[in-house]
C-alpha cells in the first residue's frame, strides 16, 4: 500500500468514525443514564438534519454571507434537541418511568414511526438541499487527491463534543451526580439527587446530540424521507460494539468500525456493506457485552 | 417438541380429507361463477376504469422519481378523460371509459409490494395497473402479475430479467430496458472521447446497479477493446446516502473514466459530495440516469457531465418541436411550474399506450374490450409517444424498445436553465437487443442485428 | 391459580374448525389473503409471546422470520424442492437450530440487554443477505409454486384456498401445543422467571435452560411463520422480512394482542393487518403514523391489548 493510500484511508476513515461517533454518542449516553434504548434517535437526527437545511436555505435565500449558514446548523441542532427531547420526556417517557424498560422501547419505536411521517406533512417529500456551508470551506489537496474542507471539520466537532462530554462527566459536579445515577439509581435516589431532574437533562443532552449529527451531515446530502432509519441501527451498531452506556466505547466502536470500513472500500469493496455488521458480530460472540461495559451482573 | 403422535396423524390425514373436500367444494362453486361469467362477460360498455398508478410517494425516490412519475401520469389521465390530447388521441378515455386513478405507495420493500399488488386487484379491484419505478418491484411482481391475470404496465423499471427470464401474457413494459442504456453509453463514450482506455464504476447494490455495470462493460469490451475495466468497482448500497471513500477511491483510481447508474436522492448526493473534491474535474463521469437531476440541482449540476435519460425523455428531448413533444412540455410546466423529467414522460407514455391498446381493441371488437382482447391488441403494436417512437418488438411483443440519447450537461447563462449539448441520437435497433436474444449473450456475441 | 375449568383447548378447535369452513364459503380473496398473513405473522408472535411471559422481548426476532423464509425460497430456488411437508419443518427446524446455537449467548441476558443483544444478530443476518448478491441483495427474489403432498395448485385461488386449509390446521396445532406446554410444569416456570428468579433455582431447575428452551420455541415458531409469509407471498427480500422495523413490527402485535391467551396472537395479528390496511388505503401518506398512534394508545390504556377486552367481556380473570 503507497503512502497516498494510506493517508486517504486513514483520512476517510476518521472522516466516517467522527460521523458515527456524532450520531451514537446521544443514544449511548440516554441509555446509560436512563436505560432507555432510544429508537426514536433516527428522528432526532432526521429533524435535525431537515431544520437545519431548511434554516440553511432560509438563512441564504435572504442575501445573508452564506458564513452564517455554520450557524444555523448550531441553531437547528439546539432547537430541534431541545424542543423535541423535552416534549417527548415530558409528555411521553416520564409517564413511562417504572415500566418495563422494553415496554418504553416499544413507546419509542411508536415515537419514531409517528415523527418519521410527520416529516413528510411538515417538510413534504422533495428533498432539501443545504450545500451552502460546504461550499464556503471550500477545498483542500491531501494526500494527492481533492477534499472537501467541511468533511474534514466532522472530526474537529466530533473531537469537541468528546472532550466536553470528558471533562463534563469527570470534572463537574454534574457529571459526578450523573455517574452516580448510573451505577446504581435507588441509591442516588437515596441520598438525596434529584433523579427526575437528571432524567430530563440527560434525555435532552442525547437528543440535541442526536440533532446535531443531521444538522451537520446535512449540508454533504439529500436530505429525503426515510433519513432516520438506518441510522438507527448503524449508532446502534457503533454502541453495541463499544459497549452499550459508555462514551469511551462509542469512540472506540466508531473508530473500529469507521477505519475499517474505509480499508474495505479502497482494498475490497465486496465486503463494504459487512464490515459493520461483521465487526458487530465478532464482538458479539466473544465479549457480547460490548468492549467497554463492564460486565454487569444480573440483577436478581 | 416431541413426535408426531398416532392421534395427531390421524388428525392430519382426516384434515386433508376434509380439506380436499372442502376445496372440491370450492373449485366447483369457483366453475360455476366463472361459467356464469364468461356467459355474460362479452363486452357490456364501462364508464369508469379505475387504474393504480404505483410510485414512490416516501422515502429517498420520491422527489426525483416519484413525484414527476405521479405528476405525468396525472397530466395524461386528466387529459384522456377531457379529450384533451392532441390528435390521434384526442378521444375521450380508454375506448370511451373515464380513468379514475389510485396512487400508491411503492417503497417499503419487494415482498410489501407483492402484498399491496394483491390487495390492489382483489380488494380494490382494479382495472389495470400502470406504473413502478424500481427494478426490485417489477422483478418480484411479474410472477404475480400472471397468477392474478391483471393487464399491468411496467413504466420505467430497468432489468432486463422481467420478459427474458419467461414469457408474460399479462404485463407490458413501455420503454427500453437498462441494456439500452448501457450500449447507448458504450456508443458514446467511443463517437466523443475515443481516447479513453481505463474506465471504472459506481453502482447500487442491487439488480439495477449490477446490471447496468454489467452490461456497460460489455459493451465497452465489445465497441471499445482497447480499453479496461478498473479493478475496484464501487457497489454501495442503495439510499447509503454518504459516499465520501467511494468518492476518495475514485479518485485515487487511475482510470479516466466514471461510470454510474446512480438515480434517486443517492444521484443528487454523490453529485453534491463529489463537486467540492473535484472528481469532475478529474475525470469524465457518465450518469446513466443524470437526466433526472438536471432541473432539480439547476446551476449546481456542473458542466460537462455525460448524462442520459433512460432514453428519448426529460431534458435530452427538451428542443424536439413535435406537436406532442411541445403539448407535453407546455402543459407540465403550466401545471407542475417546472420542465417534465424523464419519469413524467415514462409513466405519462405508459398510460398513453394503454389508452391506444384500449381504443384499437375497442375499434376490432365493435364495443368495449374484454382485457384479453385489450393484451392482444396491445401485443406488438407501434404508437406515436410524447417524445419518440415505441415499439412493442421484443418479449413475444411485450418488451418495448425505443431509440437512446446522451449529450453533455451545460447551464445556460442566458435563459438561466440546464441545458445539454453534444446531444446524440442511437436507433432503437440499434440499441436493444433483437427480439428473442438474451441481452448479455447479444452483447457479448457482437451485438449481431444491431442497426446503428 | 385459576381454579375454574379452562376452555382454551375446546375454544380453539372450535374456533379455527369454524374459521377454516366459513372463511372457505365466504371470505373474498383479498380478506382471506390478509387472514393467511395475519395467521403467518401470529405465528411468530406466539413464539414472541411465550418470552414475554417470562419478561423477556426479542427486538430481533426478524431474524428468525427471515430465515424461515429464506429456507423456502431457498429450497426451491437451489434443490427444486417445493413440497410444503419438506419445506415448512425444514424451515422452523433450521431457525430452531440457529435459536438453539445463538441461545447460548442469549440465556445469559435480561430485560434491555436481550432486547439489544437479539437485535443485533438480526442486523448480522440483515446485513449478509444485503450483501450476498447470489440471494438477490435488497431485491430478494421470487419463490416456486409450492405443491401440496405432491400436488401443485392450477390457479390464485386454489394456491390461497390450500393455504389457507393448511394453516388453519397448523395454527390450530400450534396454538394447542403452546397451551399444553403453557400449562405443564416447566412452561408455568414463565411467570416465575420473570418474578424472580432465585426462587426459581432453589426450586433445582436452571433459570437458564429454561428461558433457552423458550427462546428455540420463539424461533422455531418464527421461522415457522416466516415460512408460511413466503410461501403465500410467493416472494423473500431483506428489507420486508428482516430489516429492524420487520422485528418492531412483530413486538408491535405481541403487546397489541396482549399475553393473556395463546388465542390473542390470532386476534391481534388479524386486527393489526386491518389497520394496516386501510390506513395504507386512506391516508398513504401517514400509514406509519396511524400505526405507531395505536401503539401508544395500547401501551398506555390497554396493558393487556386486545384479549385483556375480551376476557373482560367474557368474565374471565386476567391472566397476567
Amino acid at each position: 500500500m503507497d503512502f497516498a493510500t494510506a493517508i486517504t484511508i486513514l483520512i476517510d476513515g476518521l472522516v466516517f468514525s467522527s460521523y458515527l461517533f456524532l450520531v451514537s454518542v446521544g443514544l449511548t449516553i440516554i441509555f446509560g443514564v436512563m436505560k432507555i434504548l432510544n429508537v426514536a434517535h433516527g428522528s432526532f437526527y432526521a429533524w435535525g438534519a431537515y431544520t437545519s437545511a431548511y434554516l440553511i436555505g432560509i438563512w441564504s435565500n435572504s442575501g445573508l454571507p452564506d458564513a452564517g449558514t455554520f450557524l444555523m446548523i448550531a441553531v437547528a441542532a439546539l432547537l430541534v434537541g431541545v424542543v423535541l427531547g423535552l416534549f417527548l420526556e415530558r409528555c411521553l417517557i416520564q409517564f413511562m418511568y417504572g415500566r418495563d424498560e422494553v415496554i418504553i422501547v416499544l413507546a419509542t419505536f411508536a415515537t419514531f414511526l409517528i415523527l418519521e411521517d410527520l416529516i413528510l406533512v411538515v417538510f413534504g417529500v422533495d428533498p432539501y438541499f443545504a450545500y451552502q456551508p460546504m461550499m464556503v470551506l471550500g477545498s483542500t489537496q491531501i494526500g494527492g487527491i481533492m477534499r472537501d474542507v467541511y468533511s474534514l471539520t466532522l472530526i474537529g466537532l466530533a473531537a469537541v463534543v468528546g472532550l466536553i462530554l470528558w471533562v463534563g462527566l469527570t470534572k463537574t459536579k454534574w457529571g459526578r451526580l450523573l455517574t452516580a445515577v448510573i451505577h446504581d439509581r435507588e441509591i442516588s435516589v437515596a441520598m438525596g439527587i434529584d433523579v427526575t431532574k437528571v432524567f430530563i437533562l440527560t434525555f435532552v443532552l442525547g437528543a440535541v446530540l442526536g440533532a446535531l449529527g443531521g444538522a451537520y451531515v446535512a449540508p454533504t446530502v439529500s436530505v429525503a424521507p426515510g433519513f432516520g432509519i438506518d441510522v438507527i441501527v448503524l449508532s446502534f451498531a457503533v454502541v453495541v460494539i463499544g459497549g452499550m452506556g459508555s462514551i469511551p466505547g462509542a469512540i472506540i466502536g466508531a473508530l473500529i468500525v469507521g477505519i475499517a470500513r474505509a480499508i474495505a472500500v479502497h482494498k475490497l469493496p465486496e465486503v463494504e456493506l459487512f464490515v459493520v455488521y461483521g465487526v458487530m458480530v465478532a464482538v458479539l460472540v466473544f465479549r457480547p457485552e460490548g468492549l467497554f461495559a463492564p460486565a454487569k451482573a444480573r440483577k436478581i | 417438541m416431541n413426535g408426531l403422535s398416532g392421534a395427531d396423524a390421524m388428525k392430519r390425514g382426516l384434515f386433508m380429507s376434509f380439506a380436499n373436500t372442502l376445496r372440491a367444494a370450492g373449485v366447483a362453486t369457483a366453475a360455476v361463477i366463472a361459467a356464469g361469467a364468461t356467459l355474460s362477460s362479452p363486452a357490456w360498455a364501462k364508464d369508469t376504469l379505475t387504474v393504480a398508478i404505483p410510485a414512490f410517494l416516501s422515502g429517498p425516490a420520491a422527489g426525483p422519481f416519484g413525484v414527476p412519475a405521479r405528476n405525468g401520469a396525472e397530466m395524461v389521465i386528466d387529459a384522456i378523460n377531457s379529450g384533451s390530447l392532441p390528435a390521434p388521441y384526442n378521444t375521450i378515455g380508454f375506448a370511451g371509459a373515464t380513468l379514475e386513478a389510485e396512487f400508491v405507495d411503492e417503497s417499503g420493500g419487494n415482498t410489501k409490494q407483492v402484498a399491496e399488488y394483491r390487495n390492489l386487484v382483489q380488494k380494490r379491484n382494479v382495472d389495470l395497473v400502470i406504473g413502478y419505478v424500481s427494478s426490485g418491484s417489477c422483478a418480484a411482481l411479474a410472477p404475480v402479475v400472471e397468477e392474478l391475470q391483471t393487464l399491468t404496465i411496467f413504466a420505467v423499471c430497468g432489468t432486463p430479467r422481467i420478459f427474458e427470464e419467461a414469457p408474460r401474457r399479462y404485463s407490458f413494459r413501455t420503454m427500453s430496458h437498462a441494456t439500452a442504456d448501457a450500449v447507448a453509453a458504450a456508443h458514446y463514450i467511443k463517437d466523443m472521447f475515443p481516447e479513453i482506455k481505463t474506465y471504472t464504476g459506481v453502482n447500487q447494490n442491487y439488480a439495477w446497479g449490477q446490471d447496468s455495470w454489467r452490461d456497460f462493460e460489455l459493451s465497452m469490451t465489445q465497441l471499445m477493446p482497447d480499453s479496461k475495466a478498473s479493478e475496484n468497482l464501487q457497489f454501495p448500497k442503495i439510499f447509503a446516502g454518504q459516499y465520501g471513500s467511494e468518492i476518495s477511491a475514485l479518485s485515487l483510481d487511475p482510470s479516466e473514466l466514471v461510470h454510474s447508474s446512480f438515480w434517486d436522492g443517492d444521484l443528487e448526493g454523490f453529485i453534491f459530495q463529489a463537486t467540492p473534491r473535484g472528481l469532475f474535474q478529474q475525470k469524465k463521469v457518465i450518469f446513466t440516469v443524470g437526466g433526472t437531476a438536471a432541473y432539480r440541482l439547476g446551476k449546481r449540476l456542473p458542466d460537462g457531465l455525460i448524462i442520459g435519460a433512460r432514453g428519448p425523455y426529460g431534458i435530452l428531448v427538451r428542443d424536439r418541436e413535435t406537436e406532442l413533444n411541445t403539448w407535453f412540455i407546455n402543459t407540465y410546466k403550466d401545471r407542475y411550474g417546472t420542465y417534465p423529467s424523464g419519469p413524467a414522460y415514462q409513466y405519462g407514455q405508459g398510460v398513453l399506450a394503454a389508452k391506444i391498446a384500449y381504443d384499437k381493441a375497442a375499434a376490432a371488437a365493435g364495443g368495449f374490450p374484454t382485457q384479453d382482447q385489450v393484451i392482444d391488441a396491445f401485443t406488438g403494436m407501434e404508437f406515436e409517444s410524447f417524445s419518440t417512437t415505441v415499439k412493442m418488438a421484443n418479449g413475444a411483443g411485450h418488451q418495448a424498445i425505443t431509440e437512446n440519447v446522451y449529450g453533455i450537461s451545460k447551464w445556460n447563462d442566458e435563459t438561466a436553465e440546464a441545458g445539454v449539448t453534444d446531444v446524440k441520437f442511437y436507433p432503437a435497433e440499434c440499441v436493444m437487443p433483437p427480439e428473442g436474444a438474451s441481452s448479455v449473450e447479444w452483447i457479448e456475441g457482437g451485438m449481431k442485428g444491431a442497426k446503428c | 391459580m385459576d381454579m375454574k375449568r379452562d376452555w382454551t383447548l375446546p375454544g380453539l378447535t372450535v374456533g379455527f374448525a369454524l374459521i377454516a369452513v366459513v372463511g372457505t364459503l365466504v371470505l373474498p380473496d383479498w380478506l382471506m389473503a390478509l387472514t393467511v398473513n395475519s395467521f403467518s405473522r401470529a405465528l411468530a408472535v406466539l413464539g414472541l409471546m411465550v418470552l414475554w411471559r417470562c419478561g423477556l422481548v426479542s427486538f430481533g426476532h426478524a431474524l428468525y422470520y427471515g430465515l424461515g423464509a429464506y429456507v423456502v425460497a431457498l429450497l426451491g430456488k437451489d434443490w427444486g424442492i417445493s413440497e410444503v411437508l419438506i419445506t415448512l419443518p425444514a424451515a422452523a427446524l433450521l431457525s430452531g437450530l440457529v435459536g438453539f446455537g445463538i441461545g447460548f449467548i442469549m440465556r445469559r441476558y435480561r430485560e434491555i440487554f436481550f432486547a439489544m443483544l437479539s437485535l443485533a444478530f438480526s442486523m448480522v443476518m440483515y446485513g449478509i443477505l444485503v450483501k450476498t448478491e447470489a440471494l438477490g441483495s435488497t431485491d430478494g427474489f421470487s419463490i416456486e409454486q409450492p405443491s401440496f403432498m405432491g400436488w401443485t395448485p392450477e390457479d390464485a385461488t386454489e394456491k390461497l384456498h390450500t393455504i389457507f386449509l393448511m394453516l388453519c390446521f397448523i395454527c390450530w396445532a400450534v396454538a394447542a401445543l403452546v397451551h399444553r406446554y403453557l400449562q405443564s410444569t416447566l412452561g408455568n416456570l414463565t411467570r416465575a422467571i420473570r418474578d424472580n428468579e432465585i426462587r426459581v433455582e432453589y426450586l433445582g431447575i436452571s433459570a437458564q435452560h429454561a428461558v433457552h428452551i423458550k427462546y428455540v420455541m420463539s424461533a422455531a415458531l418464527a421461522g415457522l411463520g416466516g415460512a408460511m409469509l413466503a410461501i403465500s407471498l410467493g416472494q423473500v427480500d431483506p428489507d420486508s422480512m428482516v430489516n429492524w422495523p420487520v422485528s418492531g413490527e412483530l413486538v408491535f402485535v405481541t403487546i397489541l394482542s396482549g399475553p393473556g391467551s395463546v388465542v390473542a396472537p390470532f386476534i391481534g395479528s388479524v386486527l393489526f393487518e386491518l389497520i394496516r390496511t386501510y390506513a395504507f388505503e386512506w391516508v398513504p401518506g401517514a400509514w406509519q403514523l396511524i400505526v405507531g398512534a395505536t401503539l401508544l394508545v395500547i401501551i398506555f390504556f390497554l396493558p393487556g391489548g386486545v384479549w385483556s377486552l375480551i376476557s373482560r367481556a367474557i368474565g374471565k380473570r386476567e391472566d397476567l
